[in-house]
Parts: C-alpha cells; sequence; structure tokens
C-alpha cells in the first residue's frame, strides 16, 4: 500500500511541522529585526508609557488654588482660615470682595471660594451655627468633589482644635475610615497596576494587527500557499515571534511599576506570570483576528486604533468603577479582556493572591484566547480556499 | 492649480469613502463609541455596595443604618455578625465598604459621648475609595444634625452651604462628554491623514504623486481638506448626540465652537500627515499614531487635570494641541467662555497645525526611500 503513495508523503513526516514552523518563525523574527518598529512596539510604548502615566496621570489634587473672602475678620476666622494655610491641599489666595473672588473663579485663576460672611464672629461666640459659602467650579465634577471633601477635612480640623480646647463639646459620632490595600490612598498605587493591562492592550494588537493584511497585499501570501505550510503553521508562525517579544514589554512593565513607581505587589509572579501569558495570547489573537478580517494594511491599521486604546482605557475598570456604569454598558465591557485582566492586576498587586477572585478571571481570558485564535483559524481557512 | 487640487481631493475621498471596509471603520465607530464611553465615563458612584457590621443593640445604631441604607448611593448587599466575615466581602469584591457600629454607641450617643464607627474601605481603587468615603461622611453629618437637640449647645458650630458653578449637580458626564468629543475628534483626524501617505510611499504611487506638476502645497492641500471635511462631519454629529441625547447643555456659542473645532481638526490633521510622511511603511505610520496620540489623550486634561501632574510633564503639555481643546469644548459646552479666552487657546493650537503641516510639505520631496 504504502509504496503506491506519491514519495512527498514520506518525503514529509509528522514531526516536520516543526521544520516549517522554524522557518516561519525565523523569517517572522527577520521581518522584525529589518523593519524595528516591532521592537520599539514592544519596548519603546510600554516605557514611554508608563512614564507618562506613572508621573503625569495622577487623580491627587494638591496646592488647589481656593480664593478666601473674610468679610470681617476676626481671630476666629483667622483661626479657621488658618486651617487653609496650613493643609498641604490647598493654596489660598485672599480676596477683598466677592466681586473679585467671583472674577477669579470664572477665569479659572482659583478652583473654589470660601466666604466667612461678617456674623462669622459673633454666631461662633453665640454658639449658633454659622453658615460658610463655599462656591466651586463645577466644571470639572471629579475635582470638585475633592475640593469640597477638602474643605469638609479643614473644617473638621478646626472644629478638632476647638474641641481640644474645651470649647465646643464634640461632635456625637466619630467616622474611623481605615482604608485597605492603600492605606495611603495614593492614585498611582491604583493607576499603575492596570495600567499594564491598557500597555498590553495596545502592544499585543499593535504587533499583529499588520502582520496578516502585509502578506495579502504585498502578494506574498499566495506564495506562501504554494508551499507544503499548512494554515496553522502560518498562524502559529506569526503569534509565537511576537508572543516573545509581547512577553518582553510586559516584564519591563511589570519591573517598572514596582521598581520606579514603588507599586507595593503583594501577590505571586507565578500568578502573575500565568494571567500575563493567557492575556497576551487574547490580545495577539486580537490583533491578529483584525489583520486575517481586514485583509489590507490600511483597514486593519484603523480597525486596530478604534478598537483598542479607548475601550481598554474606558472600558476596563482600569479608571472609572465598572459597577457605577449602567447595566447594559457593564454589559458590554465583559467582551474586552482588559477587564478580567485588570481586575487581576489591581488584586495582585494589591491584595495579594485571592484564588476565588482569580479563577473566574483567569476563565473568561481563556475563554477570550480561545475564541480569537480559534476565529482566526477558521476564517483563515475560509480564505484560502 | 485648481483643478490639479480638486482632482487630487476627489482621488483621496474616493480612497476613503469607496472601500466599503475603510468607510464603516471611518464612519461608524466614533458615534457608537460617544454613546458607550459617554455612559462609561463617570466618576459619580451610585449603588455603592456595602456590608453592616452592626453590634448595637440601641436604637441608634439601628437609626445610624437605616439612614445609610435610605441613601440612593449604597446598596446594603450583607449583614454581618463576625470579624471573620469582613475579610472576604472586601477581598473578593462583593462589598466596597463595610460599616461597623461598635457595640456601646446607643449608650455613647445618649450620655452625649463620641461614638464611634468604623469604615473599612476597599481601596484597590483609590479614587472611588475617596468618593465612597465622602458619600458616607455626608451622611453622618446629616445625621449628627438630626440628633442634634434644641436647646443644647450645637455640635456643629458651622455649616457649608456648598455651590457649583457650571454644573450645579456636579454630574461628572458633563465633564467627560466634551473631553470624548475632543478625543474622538482627534482619532478621526489621525485615521483619515496618518495612513495615507504612509501607503502611497509603501506602495510606490507616491513616487507617481511627485512626478506629476502637483506641487507639495497642493499635495498638501488635497490631502488635508477632505479629511477636514470628514472631521467636521463627523464632529457635528457627535457634538449634536452629545447635546441631544446626553442632554449636556451647551451655553456658549456655536460660531465659537466652530472656530476651535476648525483650528483644532487642522492641527490633529497637520500631525496625522506628518506621522504619515515620517512613516515609510503603515507599521510605522501606525505605531506613529498611538505614540502620539496615548499621550495626547492621556496628557491633555481629558481624564486627570492636568493640574495634579509633576510641572516638567505640565510644560510637556503645552506642545499637546488637544490641551488647548479640552479647555476650549469644556469652556463652550458648559461655562461660555468669553472670546478672549477663547483666542488664548487657539493661537497655540494653530501654530502647532501650521508647522506640522509645513513639515509634512517639506518631507513629501525630502524623505524619497
Amino acid at each position: 500500500m504504502s509504496q503506491s503513495r506519491p514519495r512527498r508523503v514520506h518525503r514529509f513526516p509528522s514531526n516536520n511541522t516543526w521544520m516549517r514552523l522554524r522557518g516561519l518563525m525565523r523569517k517572522e523574527a527577520l521581518q522584525i529585526v529589518r523593519d524595528p518598529s516591532s521592537i520599539a512596539i514592544a519596548f519603546l510604548i510600554p516605557v514611554l508609557l508608563l512614564l507618562l502615566f506613572g508621573y503625569g496621570i495622577s487623580l491627587d489634587a494638591e496646592h488647589v488654588p481656593v480664593g478666601l473672602v473674610v468679610e470681617q475678620p476676626t481671630h476666629l476666622t483667622a483661626e479657621f482660615t488658618a486651617s487653609f494655610f496650613h493643609s498641604r491641599y490647598f493654596l489660598p489666595i485672599s480676596f477683598d470682595s466677592m466681586t473679585a473672588a467671583e472674577e477669579a473663579l470664572r477665569e479659572h485663576r482659583v478652583n473654589a471660594i470660601v466666604r466667612l460672611r461678617e456674623p462669622f464672629g459673633k454666631q461662633i461666640s453665640a454658639g449658633a451655627v454659622a453658615p460658610v459659602q463655599v462656591i466651586v467650579n463645577g466644571s470639572d465634577a471629579n475635582t470638585a468633589r475633592l475640593i469640597i471633601g477638602y474643605v469638609e477635612g479643614a473644617t473638621a480640623r478646626w472644629l478638632e482644635r476647638l474641641v481640644r480646647e474645651g470649647r465646643t463639646r464634640p461632635l456625637p459620632i466619630a467616622i474611623e475610615p481605615r482604608i485597605w490595600f492603600n492605606a495611603e490612598v495614593r492614585s498611582r498605587n491604583f493607576l499603575v497596576p492596570g495600567l499594564v493591562a491598557v500597555i498590553m492592550t495596545l502592544i499585543g494588537a499593535l504587533l499583529t494587527a499588520l502582520v496578516m493584511a502585509r502578506e495579502w497585499e504585498r502578494g506574498t501570501m499566495e506564495a506562501l500557499m504554494t508551499t507544503p505550510v499548512t494554515a496553522n503553521d502560518i498562524l502559529l508562525g506569526k503569534i509565537i515571534p511576537y508572543f516573545f517579544l509581547g512577553t518582553g514589554g510586559m516584564v519591563l512593565s511589570v519591573v517598572m511599576a514596582i521598581g520606579l513607581f514603588d507599586v507595593p505587589f503583594r501577590g505571586s509572579f507565578w500568578v502573575l506570570a500565568l494571567a500575563g501569558g493567557i492575556f497576551l495570547s487574547v490580545a495577539l489573537g486580537m490583533g491578529l483576528l483584525i489583520s486575517v478580517l481586514a485583509k489590507n494594511q490600511f483597514v486593519a491599521a484603523q480597525a486596530a486604533i478604534i478598537v483598542t486604546f479607548l475601550p481598554a482605557f474606558l472600558l476596563s475598570g482600569f479608571l472609572f468603577d465598572i459597577g457605577s456604569m449602567p447595566p447594559l454598558i457593564q454589559g458590554i465591557t465583559y467582551i474586552f479582556a482588559a477587564r478580567y485582566f485588570v481586575e487581576i492586576l489591581q488584586s495582585a498587586f494589591l491584595a495579594g493572591t485571592i484564588w476565588p477572585l482569580f479563577i473566574p478571571n483567569l476563565i473568561a481570558l481563556l475563554i477570550m484566547a480561545g475564541l480569537f485564535l480559534g476565529l482566526c483559524r477558521f476564517i483563515f481557512r475560509k480564505r484560502l480556499e | 492649480m485648481w483643478v490639479r487640487i480638486q482632482a487630487l481631493m476627489i482621488k483621496e475621498f474616493l480612497a476613503l469613502l469607496k472601500d466599503k471596509k475603510t468607510r464603516t471603520v471611518i464612519l461608524i465607530p466614533p458615534m457608537v463609541q460617544l454613546l458607550v464611553f459617554g455612559y462609561a465615563a463617570t466618576f459619580d458612584l451610585n449603588h455603592i455596595p456595602f456590608a453592616l457590621y452592626n453590634e448595637d443593640a440601641g436604637p441608634w445604631g439601628r437609626h445610624m443604618a437605616e439612614a445609610i441604607q435610605g441613601s440612593p448611593h449604597f446598596d446594603l448587599v450583607a449583614r454581618i455578625s463576625h470579624e471573620a466575615d469582613m475579610a472576604p466581602l472586601i477581598d473578593l469584591r462583593k462589598a466596597l465598604v463595610i460599616v461597623r457600629i461598635g457595640q456601646h454607641f446607643s449608650r455613647r450617643i445618649a450620655h452625649g459621648e463620641p461614638a464611634d464607627m468604623q469604615v473599612l474601605v476597599d481601596g484597590r481603587n483609590s479614587n472611588t475609595a475617596l468618593l465612597a468615603l465622602n458619600y458616607l461622611r455626608t451622611i453622618v453629618q446629616q445625621f449628627i444634625a438630626q440628633i442634634d437637640e434644641p436647646g443644647q449647645s450645637v455640635a456643629l458650630p458651622v455649616k457649608l452651604e456648598v455651590r457649583a458653578w457650571f454644573n450645579p449637580n456636579l454630574e461628572s458626564r458633563w465633564f467627560f462628554i466634551p473631553g470624548i468629543v475632543g478625543s474622538l475628534t482627534m482619532i478621526v483626524a489621525l485615521l483619515v491623514t496618518a495612513l495615507s501617505v504612509a501607503r502611497e510611499r509603501e506602495q510606490g504611487t507616491f513616487d507617481q504623486l511627485l512626478v506629476t506638476p502637483l506641487r507639495p502645497t497642493e499635495i498638501l492641500i488635497g490631502k488635508t481638506v477632505p479629511g477636514f471635511l470628514i472631521g467636521l462631519l463627523e464632529a457635528t454629529v457627535i457634538i449634536a448626540l452629545a447635546r441631544w441625547w446626553f442632554e449636556i447643555p451647551l451655553v456658549g456659542n456655536l460660531v465659537s465652537l466652530y472656530c476651535g473645532l476648525a483650528v483644532f481638526l487642522l492641527s490633529g490633521l497637520g500631525v496625522g500627515l506628518m506621522i504619515s510622511s515620517l512613516a515609510v511603511t503603515q507599521q510605522q505610520g501606525l505605531l506613529g499614531v498611538f505614540v502620539f496620540m496615548v499621550p495626547a489623550i492621556l496628557l491633555s486634561g481629558f481624564a486627570t487635570p492636568i493640574a495634579n501632574m509633576p510641572s516638567p510633564v505640565q510644560y510637556l503639555t503645552f506642545l499637546n494641541p488637544m490641551r488647548y481643546f479640552m479647555i476650549v469644548v469644556r469652556g463652550i459646552f458648559l461655562e461660555d467662555m468669553p472670546v478672549d479666552m477663547l483666542l488664548w487657546q487657539l493661537w497655540p493650537m494653530a501654530v502647532i497645525g501650521l508647522i506640522a503641516l509645513s513639515f509634512a510639505g517639506w518631507l513629501f520631496r525630502h524623505r524619497l526611500y
């Protein structure tokens, strides 16, 4: 029987898959080296973004310019305003009149006005409630909220002093807040881990979004198809080299997060490596899927720009709390892999290894990896026929 | 000269709009994204999951718990009675906040002693943690005001009367949606320009363009105008959605908004063409887009205020055209920005746009490989 078969079959025994794959990977590696933009994507982008984000993005407002209007200065008003001058959150600027202060608020020279009306001293001495007027610029609602919180804090400190000196009785209820995992409430500790997911989404898609489209566009795909390589060989040959490149970028990001930005790492590196590997497969798979679907680089690049950065930035829970989004939008977040990885990263960095939280996220990532890579194979095979 | 530019413009329009995939990619996503992101981008918390650990047997503990449950911001997810139950709730993100009311809470309030209330917050998202804590503080303060008995000396001698200008309910959507309008406009400008020259170079058609009688300035105009018109059209749709779908007040005037938009588009298209002319392959063009776009959006004040950045980074933001447009678009949507303030934001964008465009034009002829 075997003698009647064509000789070709004998020349390509099963272990030659590896040989074919090696050849394709070597070709891909050469292409990477010759157009260094892939290497730049893997290493330059993480460094650039982590530096910019790590230093540039902060939700902790400090030295907020605040206008103070004191209509009749007394020692009581001076005590009150002192708590603003001693706070690192405020940069107080005194104004003589409300009109001047309001103009400054309109021109964005101050972010808020705190006004003590004329009878403030009298009211406090008489044991009545003295109203304090606070006007904030609400355009940036988040900063406005923070400022209101800071003003409340400064008032509370002034009150503590009065209580200490026995001039008023203590508040009936004292809140004793304890913030877990991030006791000093540094926004960087929560932003940098999530950032790793945003960056890896970009890198994964950027690395592979053009690789298949490029072969179609240049006509080299037809050339590849005349060789004995199979569809699987081509896809694996595209993914494996970029997987290594992406791993390099990921390691770099994690090292920078811990080494440069002093974000505590309380979980296990093995778990992080596992999650990172699966996530990278999803990100590369997504890029490859774009590439297989688009067939030309122009469309592939445009699709990559649209589906990667802003969704990973806004819908992953990296910055905005998913629980506060409307249910429909929460549903949409489930289709973005970054969401699962962000959850794992934030916990792995700040809280430690929490398996009941990690396992569902890891399973979701595995399913997505399987889905993307499976779709790539399915569509690519259809294209070949 | 006009005929030549016209011919090039028609060709560019066809390149962008004739291919069905390109057309879909350019026209549909910005609108869908505004709708999705408009709802996603908010720092307002509602339904904060909280757990209650009430050790107090008296009435005040119950009243306090009811006050928190009654708030629209908090949802009770669990009542616990053992200290050991607290950690898993926070660890697994079942609860963001745990309120623990101590054993002697009611007795202390009755005796006029300060009663303490422990609050545990999940700090993995530090912003959410701080906001949740602030909401809780407000509830407690209102509660204190309620239990203050008349006749007795008041516990809180001052009362903050807070008013917010331009956004009275402090809805963070009013802040983010104008920002999304800016970001999406920038992305459209980059989509239509950043790969166009790179693609022609990679396919060799750019050399053909250079041997035609078209001069670099004419190529520049021919490549900019179609992108400008597409960008203007999309921005108009996005602005209309922001105004009528999300009901963001548009208090400033439209002429100022469109002046700002035109200058901003010009600078975005200029940077896009510059990236495109620097790139030899589309892969490099794509890399260029990300290297510009991601920092441009992050350092524009879109999500986090520029004032929070360290001062070297703040200086860096002066190079970013989006920084100026964010001020313009928010100023006009929410504040009715006066014309002199508008002009101060317009001229740097115009300078950036002109430099980028002229550099792109220069590169057409001086980068020949």
